[in-house]
């Protein structure tokens, strides 16, 4: 693993370098490691300063108050964010329950099952979703999917409205569901690369052992390869989480950006991404509007932080367990 | 790798029915989700090339918008140019820069302290909405009108650099981590001093990892909407100076979808198109080159 250094001092004199010609290494050196710092450096003047920025709402509705408070209501400067932060939890969970299981089971087809001539191309093909920008994934959603799926959605509500959370009288176009559906499309991209990584870490005389103890395919994938990937798809399902979280311009067009605690995942809803969006331009002109949406943010940075410190330490504690760094080839790295 | 059907025996108890169904019915299960997982890609796809190919014209990619009310809307043209620099200017920062903490980290760092909370927090940078990093950038930079301009061109890019920084110092980490040790022990070895092995031995053998890393990531922030809207703002006419707002493809399709004009929201399908049209180029591009050091034998 250790590159060992140069041997400078110690050895024979006509190997040292002089101090001059050390002088670039050292540059490098610690030009670098100053690099590196910096960008913790800049980290944390970044929360810093949307903490100092969004002061004036936390003064006027204390930390608590802001966040689990259920009322937004811009014109009388009211500004509890709990709608928002429901919204955002509500949205990427649908994503992640409709999103992981199909990244999950794309990934064990393309790494397991799928006829070794197509695997390329369906692998392309797969990553290629996340090519498609966020504003492009809304639009479509907005114009194609909403009413293409609007008389399912009702007939849903109507006929399942014994389970919670799922009545609701008349469907609206945009609501939370559509959301997370477009979250989850957006998300599978990311879980099923990382998820693929992981899977194809699994060792092969794992999956040999089962199958000559007579396993068929799938009980072999169930007893041996889900198992031992099990952290890896966890940590790949949080950080497909994050992404959900932090996801915009495509929520705002299809959630239908309404402040208030949705009782259906039909409802209509708001996100904190979706809020900075639509009312930063309004806000302006009034510091303490201003001042919660940056506040918004400051939650979404925390939120998101939470959930990539769980995925970091999942996904690390599965990546000692078998030795190999895992690594995303997708949308994002 | 392939672990194979085994063959059947007669020496073995035959499997069950029932096991044999199961089996059957999960590789289908599979076999749809894949399915599944394509079904969008395909139907985005054809709506927008259904929607936006009847925009397309010279016209279109020549002239920029005209904001008239009524009458020609004009193209899109300054925010195909806007796109370009600003996600040009941000790649050309980032790029050296997250190569730079990459080098750092598998070099330098390898398992110290600074070099795992840098780590840590490059992940962390990853999970960031960028949104967020678009407020930031808006409170430091457009508020503080820092180089005598509030809205501005390089100030979008500020917020992409943030969102790029973490993808290409991580696809470049794993690229770098890749180099096989011998080799800088050999140029090591040889005399050659650090910062020699790391220019002409380390780099150029992890060079095809770090370029996909590179086009990756700007396939994606060149995508990205929200963080644009408040530091480079939506203008119609076509500049060159990184100092001044400046249009971007992103932006104008999503300003264009709220218009009450059918043309414009045709104008918003069409830029639609292009912007998929771009990224995919770039994807693919990335991928060729991925594939092409694979099959060399380099990974």
């Amino acid at each position: 693993m250790e590159a060992g250094t140069p041997p400078v001092a110690g050895g024979k004199r006509s190997l040292g370098r002089s101090p001059l010609a050390r002088l670039p290494d050292r540059v490098l050196r610690y030009g670098l490691t100053a690099l590196a710092a910096a960008v913790l450096v800049l980290l944390a003047y970044f929360f810093i300063k949307l903490a100092a920025e969004s002061k004036l709402v936390f003064e006027q509705e204390g930390i608590l108050g802001f966040v689990f408070s259920n009322n937004w209501d811009v014109p009388n400067e009211i500004y509890g964010a709990l709608p928002l932060v429901v919204g955002t939890l509500i949205t990427s969970t649908l994503a992640l329950v409709i999103g992981v299981p199909i990244a999950v089971g794309v990934a064990v087809f393309l790494t397991e099952l799928c006829p070794r001539r197509l695997r390329g191309s369906l692998t392309i093909l797969v990553d290629l979703l996340a090519a498609v920008p966020s504003v492009v994934y809304g639009l479509w959603a907005f114009y194609y999917l909403i009413p293409k799926l609007k008389p399912a959605e009702q007939w849903f509500a109507d006929t399942f409205h014994f389970i919670p959370f799922v009545a609701i009288d008349s469907v609206p176009g945009p609501n939370y569901f559509i959301a997370g559906l477009v979250l989850a499309i957006m998300l599978l991209p990311i879980v099923s690369a990382i998820s693929r990584e992981v899977l194809s870490t699994v060792p092969s005389d794992l999956k040999e052992a089962s199958l000559a103890l007579g396993s068929t395919r799938w009980e072999m994938i169930r007893t041996s390869m889900l198992p031992y990937a099990r952290r890896g798809i966890t940590g790949a399902a949080m950080l497909g989480l994050g992404r959900a979280i932090g996801e915009t311009i495509a929520v705002t067009i299809v959630i239908g950006d309404n402040p208030i605690l949705g009782h259906s995942i039909f409802g209509q809803g708001y996100t904190l991404a979706a809020v900075i969006a639509n009312e930063f331009n309004e806000a302006a002109a009034n510091p303490v509007h201003k001042a919660a949406l940056i506040g918004a943010g400051l939650v979404l940075f925390v939120l998101t932080l939470i959930v990539n410190s769980i995925a970091r330490l999942v996904v690390m504690r599965s990546e000692r367990q078998s030795g190999v760094p895992i690594v995303a080839q997708g949308g994002v790295a | 790798m392939e672990s194979g059907a085994l063959p059947e025996s007669r020496l073995l108890q035959p499997i069950s029915g029932r096991r044999r169904r199961t089996d059957k019915a999960m590789r289908w299960l599979f076999w749809l989700a894949t399915g599944i997982a394509l079904v969008p890609l395909v139907l985005v796809m054809i709506y927008i090339i259904n929607k936006g190919i009847g925009a397309l014209s010279s016209e279109f990619f020549t002239t920029d918008p005209t904001g008239n009310f009524l009458g020609a809307q004009g193209g899109v043209k300054s925010a195909i140019l806007g796109t370009i620099e600003i996600v040009g200017f941000a790649a050309l920062v980032t790029v050296p820069l997250g190569i730079g903490v990459a080098v750092y980290l598998t070099e330098f760092g390898r398992t110290g302290k600074l070099a795992q909370a840098v780590r840590f927090f490059v992940d962390v940078m990853t999970g960031v909405p960028s949104i967020v990093f678009g407020l930031f950038i808006y409170l430091v930079l457009v508020i503080g009108e820092v180089g005598g301009s509030t809205f501005a061109g390089w100030k979008g890019s500020a917020a992409l650099a943030l969102l790029m920084l973490p993808i290409v110092t991580r696809s470049s980490e794993v690229s770098l981590q890749l180099v096989p040790n011998h080799l800088r022990e050999a140029a090591l070895a040889l005399g050659a001093p650090r910062w020699k092995v790391v220019l002409r031995v380390v780099l150029p053998s992890a060079a095809s990892g770090i370029v996909t890393g590179a086009l990756l990531s700007v396939a994606r922030a060149a995508g990205e909407t929200a963080p644009l809207l408040f530091t480079s703002t939506i203008v119609k006419a076509t500049t060159f100076n990184l100092n001044e707002p400046m249009n971007s493809l992103p932006a104008q399709i999503f300003q264009d979808l709220k218009q009450p004009n059918d043309e414009l929201v045709e104008r918003a399908w069409g830029g639609a198109l292009t912007l998929v049209g771009m990224i995919l180029i770039v994807t693919l591009a990335a991928k060729l080159i991925q594939r092409r050091s694979r099959g060399k034998g380099a990974i």
